[in-house]
């Protein structure tokens, strides 16, 4: 399972590329495994606030309807459009394509919380066991 | 948990497994959306042994069933079938089952897994004259090959002429042993069959249409797409768009009442309620853009609730979310414009007539 070494990523599998300005935000390769076949996603509207933990967004598979939690706090300053016309982008290229979102961080100190590329994998491992 | 006898097959093909009315069933195999597909486009087999198999033989088998379903059961002739339902007193429906009359008094009832029990006990209760009922499930299995080139495969597999079936006409298999049924029939809107076996029969079929059709694109499919399947042919599931609370004609399936029948359980009510008028009736809707639909988001006109979905989904084949639900009767004809509530924002749905999707001219085969 690729789990990029320059992201962070949190217990609810997003993950974030950290950045001052414009820190992106999408879901892992596991995440999507699990949700399968995405066909809608929910983003939140540029210049929204958004808390670390907290619903910032929605994705859907055929089946169910699943939150998408903001990894750090802050004003989201991008969405992926595509995503509208494109879901199964998230399927397809979770980390690049089929991003969610990016976030101009408030509380730069709360990446610190989150986990390294190791960490994740030992989280996602220890879940599938 | 119980288990189909395919059981370990659908372990060893890697599915996602989910929890069926206490069934551990096959959710997906790859994907919905690819299962999906596959009927549409070729077939796919699915595993339903979950599903109950009652058998009425002997005399009083009609006349017992014609007092317990909706249909008029004397006008199936042999070899045929018949969708159909039982009701309560009150008229609402118990469950909506499959009726294969085999011989002159000689009935299978396909059941839903949740009812298999108190159906077999309902037609036992009611049973006329010496008709023996019983619940034959045990060692039996159910399988689905649905889809355009379904018919082409299980002619080249079993040297049957399964194509001379029409719609809804079943015929014993004497190759496949004793007690093994197959009819045209199926929960998809696509072309396909069923087939009634005992359970070795069913593991020699699994295998040779999954072997047979590999080439031809046929796959195995999970209860994911068989929902997403049934939802676009506009076929209600019992328990989520029909149960003791809707009747018939609520479910908009009057087609299916016999009301000149001289008599059948629930009569009185249905007529009472032909009489008065429905106050609701269940439709089909679409989204022209925005999220899927699920079982009890609000339907709103006018500024207030007018009902509430019961199914819903993303409709592989039209590429857009469909639901269905059951709104006050001014609502619910085709073209009629409402609201549907999702997470705390509305989303304009219009009302349309079901099926959502319906199959060409059936004539595909494979090819390779």
């Amino acid at each position: 399972m690729r789990v990029p070494s320059e992201l962070r990523y949190t217990k609810t599998h997003e993950w974030i590329l950290p950045d001052e300005n414009e820190a992106m935000v999408g879901i892992t390769v596991h995440a999507q495994e699990e949700l399968r076949d995405v066909v809608y996603v929910e983003l939140p509207a540029v210049g929204k606030s958004v808390k670390q933990g907290e619903p910032a967004a929605v994705v859907e598979s055929v089946k169910a309807a699943f939150d998408i939690y903001a990894p750090i706090s802050g004003t989201v300053v991008k969405v992926n459009s595509a995503l509208a016309s494109s879901p199964q982008l998230v399927n397809k290229d979770c980390y690049g394509e089929g991003w969610f979102f990016a976030i101009k961080p408030s509380e730069p100190q709360e990446l610190n919380a989150l986990m390294t590329s190791d960490q994740y994998t030992e989280l996602t491992a220890s879940e599938t066991h | 948990m119980q288990k189909t006898t395919l059981h370990a097959e659908h372990r060893r093909l890697n599915a996602k497994m989910t929890d069926f009315h206490g069934w551990d069933m096959p959710l997906y195999y790859t994907s919905i959306l690819e299962e999906h597909q596959a009927v549409r486009a070729t077939a796919g087999i699915f595993d339903i042994s979950h599903m109950g198999q009652a058998r009425l033989s002997g005399e009083g088998a009609l006349e017992t069933l014609n007092e317990l379903v909706i249909s008029d059961v004397a006008s199936v002739g042999e070899g045929r079938a018949c969708y159909t339902m039982f009701l309560n007193e009150q008229g609402g429906i118990l469950d909506d089952v499959i009726i294969y009359r085999l011989g002159r008094q000689d009935y299978l009832v396909i059941i839903n897994c949740a009812n298999r029990a108190s159906d077999v006990a309902w037609m036992q209760a009611h049973q006329r004259g010496a008709v023996e009922i019983r619940d034959i499930s045990e060692g039996r299995a159910i399988l689905a090959i649905q889809g355009p080139i379904a018919a082409q495969l299980l002619e080249d597999i079993l040297a049957f002429p399964v194509k001379a079936l029409g719609r809804f006409d079943v015929v014993a298999i004497p190759s496949l042993g004793s007690m093994a049924w197959v009819a045209r029939t199926g929960y998809t809107g696509s072309d396909g069959f069923e087939f009634f076996v005992p359970d070795a029969v069913a593991h020699r079929l699994w295998q040779q249409v999954l072997e047979r059709g590999a080439s031809c694109g046929i796959v195995p499919i999970g209860l994911g797409a068989r929902d997403t399947l049934r939802l676009e042919a506009g076929l209600r599931l019992y328990g989520t768009d029909m149960d003791t609370t809707t009747t018939p004609f609520e479910a908009d399936l009057g087609w299916t009442v016999a009301i000149h029948k001289p008599s059948f359980l629930g009569k009185a009510s249905l007529v009472a309620q032909n009489t008065r008028g429905l106050s609701r009736r269940l439709v089909g809707f679409e989204l022209v853009e925005g999220p899927i639909p699920r079982q009890g988001f609000s339907l709103f006109a006018q500024g207030r609730q007018v009902g509430a979905v019961t199914s819903g989904t993303f409709s592989p084949t039209l590429n857009k979310a469909i639901g269905m639900g059951y709104v006050e009767l001014p609502f619910a004809p085709p073209s009629t414009m409402l609201q549907i509530m999702i997470r705390g924002k509305t989303y304009p749905v219009t009302v349309v007539k079901m099926p959502f999707w319906k199959a060409e001219a059936l004539k595909h085969a494979c090819t390779k």
